[in-house]
């Protein structure tokens, strides 16, 4: 399973990183593409969407389910990731690089209640018991 | 604590993914359900389809006994290994189940029956023979695995595995089937595209998997069966139709032998009640996915998507859906996904046959 270590997770199992330009960028993660299998359909907020932290943001579709995706914090959303569009078995492929949307967030500090990569796999791990 | 069919070991070998399926540890797919179909579509895959139960009834008058327990009419099989496809209805017109029945001889038919609808359908004709036909004997045949073998070089790969089957398969038309000593070779499928169904011994099973292995045959999961029967245009039971609806609520009225004076259990419920509501094709227009139990809207009224998802063939989503009569190919309806009206195109199914598109796709 692979959980990169610069990252910061969710318990719904989006990814989050933080920019050098002070926005985030969001994804999901390995292990939820795994248990969704073969992405057909992605549904990305649109711009300038101001997201509640924990709200429905977007939708990812496998072969299998459509599958909800949280907004990991709150903040107005900057950029999506349009390639996905066309391509969105990349998310199975890579799905650190295939990122879904970016967001500016309301405020600096909340990514620090968000999951490391050790409380992450610690996570996974419970799920799956 | 889930069945597991004589292949399991082999899935787990193959680090499949398993999942429940109607009370049964089966693969839902071997890495990616989406290269599976294409292997079936373009090349031979097999699936393991041991969960689905044979039935043999054998005895004096069993020709009879069908005559009445099954719609479609029995006395098309003439000659020995002939298939025929057809529901097993209640008295209110309802589908029991969906079934395949093999014509052995005079005194030996095999029918064979969904995994989920086993346990009833056994009761339901064994009550229906103690009536009608209490000579009979049927026999719930779990010694037997099955594999679907299928795709455009099914032939050629299994008779790599089993050079024996050739001379008998090779001339084999599509809805039959021969005895092969202790094996059952069908040309039958799920998938659209030229196949084998072959039941085996339980013990045999493993070794007759590996072979097609070494022939270049493809593991593939349910997941697969699933995106496949769906370009087909073929029902799944509990989905497309159940004991709540007729034949003719689910594109299966082609299954019904209406003619004569033939007296099959819910016969009269389907000469009784109106026709309402028909099968269609969908092909969505705008982005996204259908999916079972979405609301259809048309200008003849409310229906329900019974089938929907991706189709690999089209690279893009289609459905089955129960729509009110009237609803003409070539209509465009609404779809609801997720509270957003999306369109989607009437269209004629199957969707894919024999590898081929036959609607647009993209």
């Amino acid at each position: 399973m692979s959980i990169p270590a610069d990252l910061k997770y969710t318990k719904s199992h989006e990814w989050v990183r933080l920019e050098a330009d002070g926005n985030v960028t969001v994804g999901i993660t390995h292990h939820a593409q795994e248990l969704l299998g073969d992405m057909v359909f992605v549904e990305n907020p649109t711009l300038g969407r101001q997201l509640r932290a924990g709200e429905e943001c977007a939708v990812v579709e496998s072969v299998k389910a459509a599958s909800d995706v949280y907004a990991p914090i709150a903040g107005e959303v900057v950029a999506a990731n349009g390639d996905l569009e066309g391509a969105p078995e990349s998310i199975n492929q890579d799905p650190y690089a295939a990122w879904m949307f970016r967001v500016k967030p309301a405020q600096a500090g909340d990514l620090d209640a968000l999951m490391d990569a050790g409380a992450y796999t610690a996570h996974v791990d419970s799920e799956a018991h | 604590m889930l069945k597991q069919t004589p292949l399991n070991a082999k899935h787990h070998e193959a680090h499949a993914k398993l999942v429940d399926f109607s009370g049964w540890e089966m693969p839902i797919h071997y890495g990616s359900q989406i290269e599976e179909h294409h292997i079936v579509r373009r090349d031979a895959g097999m699936f393991d389809v041991s969960h689905m139960l044979s039935v043999d009834i054998k005895g004096e008058g069993v020709r009879a006994f069908l005559r009445r327990l099954v719609a479609n009419n029995i006395d098309k099989l003439q000659t020995t290994g002939r298939a025929l496809y057809t529901c097993m209805l209640h008295e209110g017109g309802g589908v029991i189940d969906d079934l395949i029945v093999y014509f052995v001889s005079e005194s030996w038919f095999r029918l064979v029956v969904n995994a989920g609808c086993a346990d009833k359908d056994l009761a339901w004709m064994g009550d229906q023979c103690e009536k009608f036909a209490p000579g009979l004997v049927i026999t719930p045949r779990r010694d037997l695995a099955m594999v679907a073998v299928q795709g455009p070089q099914a032939a050629a790969r299994l008779w790599v595995a089993m050079p024996g089957a050739r001379a008998l398969t090779e001339t084999m038309k599509p809805f039959h089937a021969v005895v092969v000593g202790e094996m059952f070779v069908a040309r039958t499928g799920y998938t659209g595209e030229d196949g084998f169904e072959i039941m085996v011994p339980n013990k045999a099973a493993p070794f007759f998997w590996q072979a097609l292995l070494e022939a270049g045959v493809k593991p593939c999961g349910l997941g697969a069966r699933d995106t496949l029967r769906l370009e087909a245009g073929m029902n799944l039971y509990g989905q497309d139709m159940d004991e709540g609806v007729t034949p003719f609520d689910a594109g299966l009225a082609w299954t019904v032998d209406l003619a004569g004076e033939r007296d099959f259990i819910g016969r009269d419920a389907l000469l009784r009640l109106p026709r309402r509501r028909q099968l269609v094709g969908l092909k969505l227009l705008d982005r996204g996915v259908l999916r079972a139990h979405q609301s259809v809207f048309s200008a003849q009224g409310e229906g329900e998507i019974t089938s929907g998802g991706f189709s690999p063939t089209l690279n893009g989503s289609i459905a089955l859906a129960r729509v009110p009569v009237g609803v003409q190919i070539g209509d465009t309806v609404e779809v609801d996904i997720r509270g957003k009206l999306v369109q989607a195109a009437v269209v004629k199914y199957p969707f894919v046959r024999n590898g081929k598109a036959l609607v647009a796709s993209g």
